[in-house]
Order: structure tokens, then sequence, then C-alpha cells
């Protein structure tokens, strides 16, 4: 049974959001989405999904404040504690039992509400193990990152390069908080953070919520809707200790993406998308994601970037939406937020970011430190 | 849509403070229900976890810290929570992997460990109200609920001392069950009404305790059950959840309609339209022991206002006509929120498999229903198990 994407909403994403709580940014993405769909939610939509967290939130129990102002009450509704696009996966699972035909996934951000956004992240550590090193969170991605650039001999000034292009990017974003005209020479001498990591190598938070309706292909031609199919979605973990992990490579992706390019049956990765969006909230992820998708061969992601091929009139343009550097760090949303992005852009509704003629897409997540957790989703249009 | 059944379940002891890291309860759980199913790790496509607030172990992301006592290492693994309802909905999360055909064994496993906050998991509820409306107010979770016996006990006419039943019966069902952590042969009527008033009309024995714990079951698809010439197995016929409103305050607090919701979801998919004739047996949550009055008539299994004469009547004994949380239930076994799946999904397993030992009902059971609640009292998870 095909499964596909009916409706997109977003919200723009923003620094803070001081003028509204986290239930009316989810209104706002939800009726955006449900408008796009065409459907009242109250009778149409089978399911509900949301993606949260509870230290993000700051709740004790985050899944009750889901229901009312996604039009979810009294309906079947449930919280992934994950990124967005396992919340696709789990719509793409129930649709596939024959249960449900119609699921809205939810995901948001409303990290401006957080005090201590260090202190929260710190908290995902090994309260044994690591917490008591007393570290910031983010030394892992600056030592992750460093082994990545040893071992594939990747120029630090790829770094920057990866940097100019989405802050650049962002720029023809309207929905992006960081767009910005910042040239490689500005990012490769901005402040150290996390050697080898400088501070616009690491991106910013943002507020924002993503939904997206998903239906199955009978629910869609009643709804007269034009999907774009999920033609493969996968998810894995690597080891959740540092000390055991695949230190330097994204093997969760790598992971994830095998199983999504099985499904979509996908051999030639690097000849079949015509648009990738990419986890980048450190500026080596985007780098190291790429050799974990496929999309670049091992250790040439860096050079690549360098050589212009993924810029958005590259040869393989990646995260045309500004990414995480561009858009904002949008948590638990990151996923979401880049398989609408990818949806966009098949629909030819990118507008200024608008990669020509794009058919085949790949989105692709990451849960953010200190996790080594993600998932790929392949979309397309057309049979 | 594919068949599934559940051919494993495990789960460790429930007791307050245990020693063991959240990783290791996950391993043990895991390692039970994969040998109970005659498994091995290799065998396992995918791995579902259920855990309630991160609050109570003290880590950011639980699902990610422990994923590896559960087998998640290098494969597929999603956490799901919706509060306690956690406790059944992990295993629909589980069900769907299944059922959807993407994956052939998928290993559930919840755990909760409630003692790392201090000085009490009650703390954390101090953390589950909205901000503006509820929380100037100072609520506790012994609070609402206490309003919601009361308001149930006016509009049914039902006495104090029939509600201790429930609690009188659950402890003493726990009796055998081998990770009790207040199972009690003696109790009676007038030690739960004699005990301490926490918010009237709650007394201590009311309650089910804070635990610490971990339970795991194994899911698979009718192929690898019949390829595997599995004997020990019991399929999940029906499925169902539902969430109400977050505004409690707005809630008829008398009858859970979110749990009539999911179960009439659940039934219409395991074709049961007289639950009362055509379920056996039933493991309904009971964190309270006027929870369990409440979600039997939630789950349709006794009229509006019936299920204290029911109880009254001994139908829910082990040995009765309906018998009702066989397992000691949250009440006499112990309530690690999510972890509850032991004594929900993991006892209808059992007791459908002729394992559950000392606590097997002693006529035949085909057919059992098992539901768990969560939230701010509005969450229902339902699954239908057959033999």
């Amino acid at each position: 049974m095909r499964v596909g994407i009916i409706g997109v909403g977003m919200t723009a994403f923003q620094p803070s959001t001081p003028a509204y709580n986290w239930k009316e940014l989810m209104f706002e993405a939800a009726s955006r989405a449900y408008a796009d769909a065409g459907l009242n939610p109250r009778t149409d939509v089978d399911s509900f999904i949301t993606c949260a967290e509870d230290y993000y939130e700051g709740f004790g129990i985050f899944d009750e404040f889901v229901p009312d102002q996604l039009g979810a009450a009294l309906r079947p509704t449930c919280t992934v504690s994950g990124d967005g696009l396992q919340g696709l996966a789990s719509a793409f699972m129930q649709i596939q039992t024959g249960i449900v035909n119609v699921v809205a996934v939810e995901a948001h951000s409303k990290v401006s509400d957080i005090v201590s956004l260090e202190g929260i992240v710190e908290q995902g550590l090994d309260p044994i193990w690591n917490r008591p090193l007393g570290a910031h969170p983010y030394m892992f991605a600056g030592l992750e990152a460093d082994a990545y650039l040893r071992r594939t001999h990747t120029p630090g000034k790829a770094l920057a390069a990866v940097v100019a292009k989405n802050r650049r990017n962002g720029l023809l974003n309207p929905l992006a908080a960081y767009g910005a005209s910042v040239d490689e020479a500005q990012a490769a001498k901005s402040a150290e953070r996390f050697a080898p990591l400088r501070m616009l190598d690491i991106s910013e938070p943002a507020d924002g919520a993503v939904v997206l309706v998903v239906a199955s292909e009978a629910a869609a031609r009643k709804l007269h809707a034009n999907p774009v199919w999920i033609r493969g979605i996968g998810w894995a973990s690597d080891s959740p200790t540092f000390e055991t992990r695949q230190f330097g490579d994204a093997w969760y992706a790598e992971q994830a993406a095998r199983m999504a390019y099985r499904l979509a049956k996908v051999r030639r990765p690097a000849a079949e998308f015509d648009v990738a969006e990419v986890d980048d909230r450190f500026s080596y992820k985007e780098l190291q994601h790429l050799e974990a998708l496929g999309l670049a061969k091992p250790g040439e992601a860096g050079r690549r970037v360098l050589k212009g091929d993924f810029a958005l009139d590259g040869k393989a343009p990646v995260n045309p939406s500004g990414g995480s550097l561009g858009c904002g760090n949008v948590f638990e949303a990151t996923g979401l937020h880049r398989a609408s992005e990818v949806a966009l852009q098949l629909r030819g509704e990118a507008g200024r970011h608008q990669v020509d003629g794009a058919r085949v897409g790949v989105a692709q997540s990451w849960r953010f430190v200190p996790s080594a957790s993600g998932a790929v989703a392949v979309l397309g249009v057309g049979k | 849509m594919r068949k599934v059944g559940v051919i494993g379940a495990g789960m460790t002891l429930f007791r307050r403070r245990l020693q063991d890291t959240p990783k290791e309860l996950c391993y043990e759980a895991s390692k039970m229900a994969l040998d109970s199913a005659g498994l091995t790790l290799a065998d396992v496509n995918m791995v579902v976890s259920g855990s309630a607030p991160d609050a109570f172990d003290g880590v950011h992301m639980k699902g990610e810290y422990y994923a590896d006592g559960c087998g998640a290492y290098g494969r597929p693994y999603m956490r799901v929570f919706t509060g306690g309802g956690t406790g059944v909905f992990s295993t629909i999360a589980g069900w769907w992997h299944v059922a959807s055909g993407l994956a052939d064994v998928v290993l559930v496993v919840n755990e909760e460990k409630m003692s790392p906050c201090q000085p009490h998991a009650q703390s954390v509820f101090g953390h589950i109200w909205d901000p503006i409306l509820d929380r100037p107010l100072k609520p506790n979770l012994v609070w609402i609920f206490a309003m919601e016996m009361n308001r149930y006990m006016t509009v049914h006419h039902v006495k104090k001392e029939d509600i201790a039943l429930v609690a009188v019966k659950n402890k003493r069902n726990a009796v055998g069950h081998p990770c009790a952590q207040l199972a009690d042969p003696n109790i009676t009527v007038e030690d739960v009404l004699n005990s301490e008033i926490m918010a009237w009309p709650v007394n201590r024995l009311d309650i089910s305790p804070p635990s610490d714990g971990a339970s795991a079951v194994v899911l698979a698809s009718e192929d690898v059950i019949r390829k595997r010439k599995v004997q020990d197995k019991a399929w999940v016929s029906g499925v169902g959840w539902c969430i109400d409103s977050t505004m409690w305050t707005d809630r008829d607090l008398v009858f859970p309609e979110y749990v009539a919701r999911a179960a009439k979801m659940a039934y219409k998919q395991a074709r049961i339209d007289t639950p009362r004739r055509q379920i056996d047996f039933a493991e309904p949550y009971d964190p309270f022991d006027y929870k369990e009055l409440h979600h039997m008539e939630g789950l349709l299994l006794a009229k509006k206002g019936e299920a204290p004469i029911l109880t009254k009547e001994g139908v829910t004994q082990r040995d009765g006509d309906l018998p009702t949380c066989p397992s000691g239930g949250l009440l006499g076994v112990g309530n690690p929120i999510a972890a509850t799946m032991g004594i929900k999904i993991g006892e209808l397993f059992w007791q459908l498999t002729g394992q559950a030992g000392k606590r097997q009902i002693p006529h035949e059971v085909r057919t059992g229903v098992a539901q768990a609640w969560g939230d701010l009292m509005q969450y229902g998870a339902v699954v239908v198990m057959r033999a």
C-alpha cells in the first residue's frame, strides 16, 4: 500500500516567540497543514502523532498537552519520544496495518522557553560515566568533528563552506530564522567554541512547529490530493555510549538509509536524488551524513562542498532550505521540517530556493547530542 | 494486515530503590522475554520501548540512554510515551511494527525507575500541570484522584468499603506473583479503611506503591510463529487508543469516555460486540482501587455504576465469572508506571498460555483484555488478546 504526504504546514522559525505559547505554534502549523490537505481534522484524520521530549518541553508528561490544538481530543493520539521523522515512520506503519487511513504528525520546538538549554542537554549524558566530567555537552560534537576531519583528511575550510552555503540558502527561505550573507572567511574566523567547531559551525536554536498530514493511496484519492509518496523510510540507533559507538562515522544514518533505500528500491543514491535535506546542526554533520547516505563517497563530501557541488545550483543540491544552520535548530521538529522541505520541493512549491524539476528527494535526521539515532525518508512524486 | 502474536514475556522484581541501573533492568527483562520465546537478540528485527517521565530516572532522552539494555544497538529503535498509558500502549506500537510488514520480530521493553526522584516521585507529578491554570494551586495526583473517586462514589452511591474490596482482592491475588511488592494474604477491608488518609476519600492502601522495574514482551508475525512452530503464543486481536482533552476540569469525571472509545476501537477489530460475554478475563489499570471499577465500566465489562456490585458478588475474583486483575494488579504487584506492561500484557500472555502458575485462573480462558490509563486522567490504551 502506498502512503503519501497530502498536507504540509509550517510556522516561520524564529529565535524566540514571546507572543505565542507552544499550543498556539502547534495550532498554527496544524491549521495550515489541514487547509493544505483540504480536510477537517475532527472527521477526516484517524490518528495523531506528536514527537516530543519532556525535558525540552518542561513538563512531567508532555503527551497530556497535545490533543486540543490539533483537533485530536477523544481520538487516537500518541507521543513518539523521538525526532519528527520517527513520527512519520510511525504514521507510515499505522497506515500500512490498515486500521487508519489518515494520520497527522506534529513536531515543534519552543526552545526559547528553556532557561538553561545546555543544562538540559547535559542531563542526557550518562549519569555515571559522562556527567561527572562536567564538560559542556557540545564538547562531544567537537571531539567527533575532530575525529571525522582527521580520518577523512577533510580540510577545515570545508566546514566553513557548509556554513556559508546553508546560511545563504536561508536568505532565500522566508521561514528561516538565520539566513545571512556569511562567507567562508567569516565562518572560518568566528569565535572558537569546541575545537575544531567555531561559533558559526553550531546551529542556533529556534522556535517553530511543523505538521504533516499523511494518507493511504485510497484516502488521498478520495480527498482529491496530489500526494508526495513516502517511497521508503528507515531509522536506526548506534550505541548510546560515546565510548563504544562508531565515533566519527554516522553509522546510524547509514543503517537508516539502508532500510529506507531497500523499501524505496534505491540502488544508486548519488544518481537518483534530485534534492537532499540532511541534518546539519553542526556543520561537520552535513558532510558526515552525506557520506553515510551514499550521496558522497567516503571522505569526499568536504572536497565536493568546496567545489560547489552541493550548492542550490550545484550538481546535487543539499539543504536548499538553509538547513538547521540557516533555519535554526528546532530540536525534535528538525527531521519533520526537512521532510516538509523536500515535499515542497517535489511539489514545485519551494519558492526562491526551488530546485528545478525535482522529482525524488531524501530527508535525513539525527536526534542531536548525545544520541546516535537517526532516520531517513525517501520521497517522490508521480509513479 | 498481518496477524501478530505475543510469544514471550519477562519482568523484573517490582521494588522500591532497586540497585540496578535502568540499562540493567531493561537487560534483565529483555533477556527473560527472549528466553521465554526461545529466541536470541539476533532474531529481533526492531525494538520499541516505553517509559513514562524522564524525570523519574533523571535522564533527558532516557529512551536513548537505556537503549543498549533493550538490545536496540544497531537496530531500528523507537520510544513511545503516553504517560501511564504506556504500560499497554508500547505493545500497540510494537504491534504496528509487525502488522505493517516492516518487521517480523519486535522486542518491546518498558522501564521505569521512580526511586532516583527524591524525596518522592510525587515531585515529578508537580510538573504535569498546566503552568497557568493548575500549577499555582499546587495540586498532586492523589488530590485529583480523590476528586474523581469522590465524584464516582457520589453519583453511583458507592460505599468506601465496596471500593476497598478491590484493594483486598488484588493484594491477595498478588500472593504467588514472583515479582510482587505488596502482596498480602491476610489484608482485610478494615485494614484499608483504617490506613492513613492521604486526601479523603483516598487512604494509603487504596493506592499502588511507586516502584522500580522493567518488563518486556516479544511480538512476532504469524509466519514466524508458524515456521518456528511456537507453542506458547497469544494473538493480538484488537488494539485501541484514545486521548481526551487536556482540560480535565471540563471533563465528566464519572465515566472514562476515552477508555470506552479505545475499547470500542479494539473490540471492533477483534469482532467483539458483547464484551461482557465474549471476554473471559480482564487486566484493567488499577493504580487506585476505584480505578479498576471505573475502567471495568469504561471497558464496557460492567454497566455504569455496576462494577462495585460485581466486585461485591465475587464475579471479579480469580475463580469468578469475570476474573479481574488475576495478576494482583498494580495494587498488589507494584506500579513502576510504564513497566506495568508485565502485569497487563504479560499476564494476558501467561494466563492464555497456561503459564501463570499459582495465579492461573482455574477455568479455561480464551480471550482477555488489558488496559492502561495515563496522562492527566485522559488516556486509554486497550489490547485484546486471544489464545
